[in-house]
């Protein structure tokens, strides 16, 4: 076994290893030196762990929609990010109104069960629309053609929505139901933080069961499996893959809401940043895999907001926060190097992709 | 029954986009801010112009996916695509009476209203039902035109309409030149072409196209026709004339456009760069802006006094930001060896993020400068001849360009070149046909990296300060459509897609709120029309239209049969 490792091992694979090897170092020493200065207490890991889990969720729900669409269609859906964005920022209008009206005070339930349905209603129709115009003809095309007109869609859409709502941030009313926090055996836990940590996790059962148990579910994933055998098999593939569209924007619509309640402001431009963490995400569980994504969404959230502090505040850096957005990007490069199929990726091989 | 649903089905629903598409156009703001402005002064203005491309164009749609093509339902098809868009305005108009839409629209004002309405609310509202019918139908009746006129109609009118909205740029150029300025003056009025001027470059723009459509064969079977000797001549000629142009460009044109050209100049060598990466080796690389800002920042720390590291000259500098891009280059290649498409897109995306994220932080305050940038970085100098001016800079952008430009010719068919090639085919089948994978892959980064280290320190010497936000991800993204837009793999490509896609928009600064929207929709209608690019390789513009290709051959060997 051990014997003609020489030959085996190449030179980029001892460059790979060190690679790995620092950046662990990095990562232990940071631990253990912010570990012992003892800087955080126990309340204060439990509060990032929420966040990051809040946060995570939503990655999430959006990276459903990146990893089914790349699943049926082997493509990156750049414009996913302002199917997410489209949402809640149409829906804004309604929770002003009702804030207005003094509606979304005497009834929260009733209220953002509208909004959700109207954010919903709108990513799923601009997703649909993206696909059937956009999309559609593009069948068989070189993967690079899909991928400019996303780009170009995503352009398109992010500057007809400044045009339509208007260049500024606008504030999204405060649910006054949702301030303050609740203590769950003796742990404090922000109320917004928890609804959405609850609300993403009932959606992506249910879209998980939908996918899993529902005989469009089966057919979504023949569809990904073999394009041309579901088609022989009497799948109508083209509606199966407007379904999945269809889907994966509803689920960026609910994401959405979800984004604007923790943020609390919408934006046109909005929706650029958590689409490339969710797309990284999806990479990160494994692309075309819908329980990786949602592992990767929560991992990628959990890792984004516990990490400055573990690994880099130890290490006396300035400022860590600052660097979260490159911790992510490092786990990305990281796992894509030592396991490039992702962390529960194993239906696409390498050489698929 | 059916049958004729069948055939009406398309023009409405071709209308419907096209009705969706200007209902967009107006509650975007696009109308009422392309109001202002006139294509042709008292008879055409802007935001006409607009609404009434966008009827003919799916209208023109319409007429081509008709079923069956006869003549009278190519024309009922189109003319259906113009009432039922004209109905959608209509709806918006009535809609607006009925509610405020302001409160959610922001440009839903009156004065919108009034401009589609043409005027005066309501009473000439029911002119949309004829106007946009009869756009729609000229379009269907250009669909029916023999090839040549077709093309003579498209072209002239595309021009018209270039030459109006790029009127401010036009009319300048052409009064810097006293003979010219009658003829300037005789063309363009205050605000837009005059009349006669749009006549007259209709006819003449006609005329050409006319003549290229029916003599154009004769003049290439003429240049067959010459002795190799000759053709080498004439090419170099040509050569020698656009060299000529190119010099003394920058004299003519005046500084704003000098300035557009010194940053199309410079999205050039960063589009040759990454046209080796993803155009020759097909490795998709959207984190390619991270070496453009190696190069930009190693130029500056070397050069700033700022900093007072080193104090270089730009000259000195120069080689260090190439080397230490290529040495990045490859240090970035390696850990993405083994992997392919998207998931390397994802990964050099991550690398790009990281550099920009680490140069923007306080961390690296001390050495980078964080958010502010570093600044007071030397203008480049040749013997006393300081490099200042964007007239001035644009030689050193051109002289980087020719030299880009002939390492990409010679490497294009060097051994080298092929072995890209080949692995962009097939990996394995490259590696089968023993082409050593991990160099070549590594060769590709590292000239790609090279020619974006280059770009990135002229331009660090040409804004004299560096930034972490002018090196984000969609730099990447840009430099990539254009080399998609000009043509994958092509050199004349990545100049056109950076013209059309980099100096256009600067040169419709005005329109600053829609230009990216106008650049989304572009991309979008562009790979869907002409996926293969604006100017393709060879190879590739076969591979995009082998199906047409047969079908003339077939065609071609056919007919000497039939007479």
């Amino acid at each position: 076994m051990l014997r003609g490792w020489k030959e085996r091992v190449t030179g980029t694979d001892v460059v790979m290893w060190l690679i790995g090897a620092a950046i662990l170092g990095v990562v232990i020493v940071g631990s253990v030196a912010t570990l012992a200065s003892g800087r955080y207490a126990g309340r204060h890991w439990f509060d990032f762990m929420v966040f990051g889990l809040a946060q995570g969720s939503i990655y999430a729900l959006i990276a459903m929609g990146y990893t089914m669409v790349y699943g049926v269609l082997r493509m990156i859906n750049f414009a996913h990010s302002e199917v997410f964005m489209s949402g809640p920022y149409t829906a804004y209008y309604v929770a002003a109104a009702f804030h207005r009206s003094g509606f979304l005070d005497t009834h929260p339930i009733l209220s953002l069960v509208m909004v959700f349905l109207v954010a919903m209603a709108t990513s799923t129709l601009i997703a649909f629309l993206l696909e059937r115009i956009a999309y559609r003809p593009l069948r068989g095309a070189p993967r690079l053609i899909p991928l400019i007109t996303a780009i170009g869609a995503s352009f398109f859409l992010q500057y007809m929505f400044r045009g339509l709502y208007g260049p500024g941030f606008q504030a999204y009313p405060v649910v006054k139901a949702l301030e303050g926090q609740f203590v769950f055996l003796g742990l404090r836990i922000l109320k917004f933080q928890a609804l959405v940590i609850v609300a993403a996790a009932i959606l992506m059962l249910a879209l998980y069961s939908f996918i899993q148990r529902t005989k469009v579910g089966k057919a979504i994933r023949a569809v990904s499996e073999d394009k041309e055998a579901s088609y022989l098999m009497g799948i109508d593939v083209d509606k199966m893959i407007s379904t999945t569209f269809v889907i994966g924007g509803a689920a960026a619509g609910a994401a959405g809401v979800l984004y604007a309640i923790m943020f609390k402001q919408v934006h046109f431009f909005m929706g650029f940043i958590p689409g490339i963490k969710a797309f990284t995400a999806a990479v990160l569980g494994g692309i075309g895999n819908i329980p990786g994504a949602m592992l990767g969404g929560i991992f990628l959230g959990l890792i984004e907001s516990i990490g400055p502090s573990l690994f880099l505040d130890g290490l006396g850096i300035v400022a860590p926060y600052q660097l979260k957005d490159a911790i992510a990007f490092t786990m990305l490069v990281l796992v894509l190097i030592f396991r490039p199929t992702g962390i529960l990726g194993e239906r696409l091989a390498v050489k698929k992709a | 029954m059916t049958r004729t649903l069948t055939l009406w089905k398309h023009g409405a629903t071709t209308g419907l986009l096209g009705g969706l598409i200007t209902v967009l156009l107006s509650l975007t703001g696009m109308v009422e801010a392309f109001s202002q402005r006139q294509i042709v002064t008292g008879i055409l203005s802007m935001d006409q112009s607009l609404l009434a491309a966008a009827v003919v164009f799916m209208a023109y749609l319409a007429a081509k996916r008709t079923t069956g093509s006869r003549p009278l339902w190519v024309v009922i098809n189109s003319l259906t695509c113009g009432f039922v868009t004209a109905a959608m305005l209509m709806l918006l108009l009535l809609v607006g009476d009925w509610i405020h839409l302001r409160a959610v629209f922001v440009n839903a004002s009156p004065v919108l209203y009034e401009l589609i309405s043409f005027g005066h609310g309501f009473e000439t509202a029911p002119l949309l039902f004829v106007a946009y019918p009869l756009c729609a139908l000229f379009a269907g009746i250009l669909y029916l035109l023999p090839g040549p006129v077709r093309k003579m109609f498209i072209v002239s009118l595309a021009c018209i309409l270039g030459a109006g909205v790029l009127q401010d740029m036009l009319r300048p150029t052409l009064t810097a030149w006293e003979s010219l300025t009658d003829l300037a003056e005789w063309i363009f009025s205050a605000n837009g072409l005059t009349g006669q001027g749009a006549l007259a470059l209709f006819i003449l723009i006609s005329a050409a196209v006319l003549f290229w459509s029916f003599r154009g064969k004769a003049v290439k079977t003429g240049y067959r026709n010459l002795s190799p000797a000759g053709q080498r001549g004439l090419k170099w000629t040509g050569i020698a004339v656009l060299l000529a142009v190119l010099l003394i460009l920058p004299q003519i044109l005046g500084l704003f456009l000098s300035e557009v050209l010194t940053i199309v100049g410079l999205y050039v060598l960063l589009g040759l760069g990454l046209n080796i990466v993803v155009g020759y080796a097909g490795l998709l690389d959207l984190g390619y802006v991270a070496f453009f800002a190696i190069g930009a920042y190693v130029t500056a720390i070397l050069t700033s006094p700022e900093l007072g590291f080193f104090n270089l000259s730009f000259w000195q500098a120069l080689p260090f930001a190439i080397l230490i891009g290529i040495l990045f280059g490859v240090l970035l290649g390696i850990p993405v060896l083994k992997m392919r498409g998207d998931y390397l897109a994802i990964a050099t995306l991550g690398f790009g993020e990281i550099i920009r994220i680490l140069v923007l932080s306080d961390f690296l305050r001390p050495w980078l400068g964080g958010a502010q940038g570093i600044g007071k970085i030397p203008k480049a100098s040749i013997a006393g001849f300081e490099f200042g001016t964007p007239q001035e800079i644009y030689y050193l952008i051109l002289a980087g360009c020719f030299l880009v430009i002939f390492i990409s010719l010679r490497l294009r068919d060097s051994r080298l070149g092929r072995a890209w090639k080949a692995m962009r085919e097939d990996e394995d089948v490259a590696q089968a046909m023993g082409i050593n994978l991990v160099a070549t892959k590594l060769l590709a980064f590292g000239t790609g990296a090279a020619f974006s280290a280059l770009s990135g320190a002229i331009f660090a010497t040409k804004l004299t300060s560096v930034y972490p936000h002018s090196m984000n991800v969609m730099i990447s993204i840009n430099i990539l459509c254009v080399i998609i837009v000009g043509g994958m793999g092509s050199i004349p490509g990545v100049i056109v897609g950076a013209a059309a896609l980099v100096g256009l928009p600067e040169l419709l600064r005005e329109f600053a709120e829609y230009r990216l929207l106008v650049y989304g929709l572009a991309l979008v209608v562009m790979m869907l029309v002409r996926p293969e690019g604006l100017w393709p390789e060879a190879v590739r513009r076969r591979e995009f239209h082998e199906e047409e290709l047969e079908e003339n051959n077939n065609a071609a060997a056919s007919a000497p049969a039939s007479s």
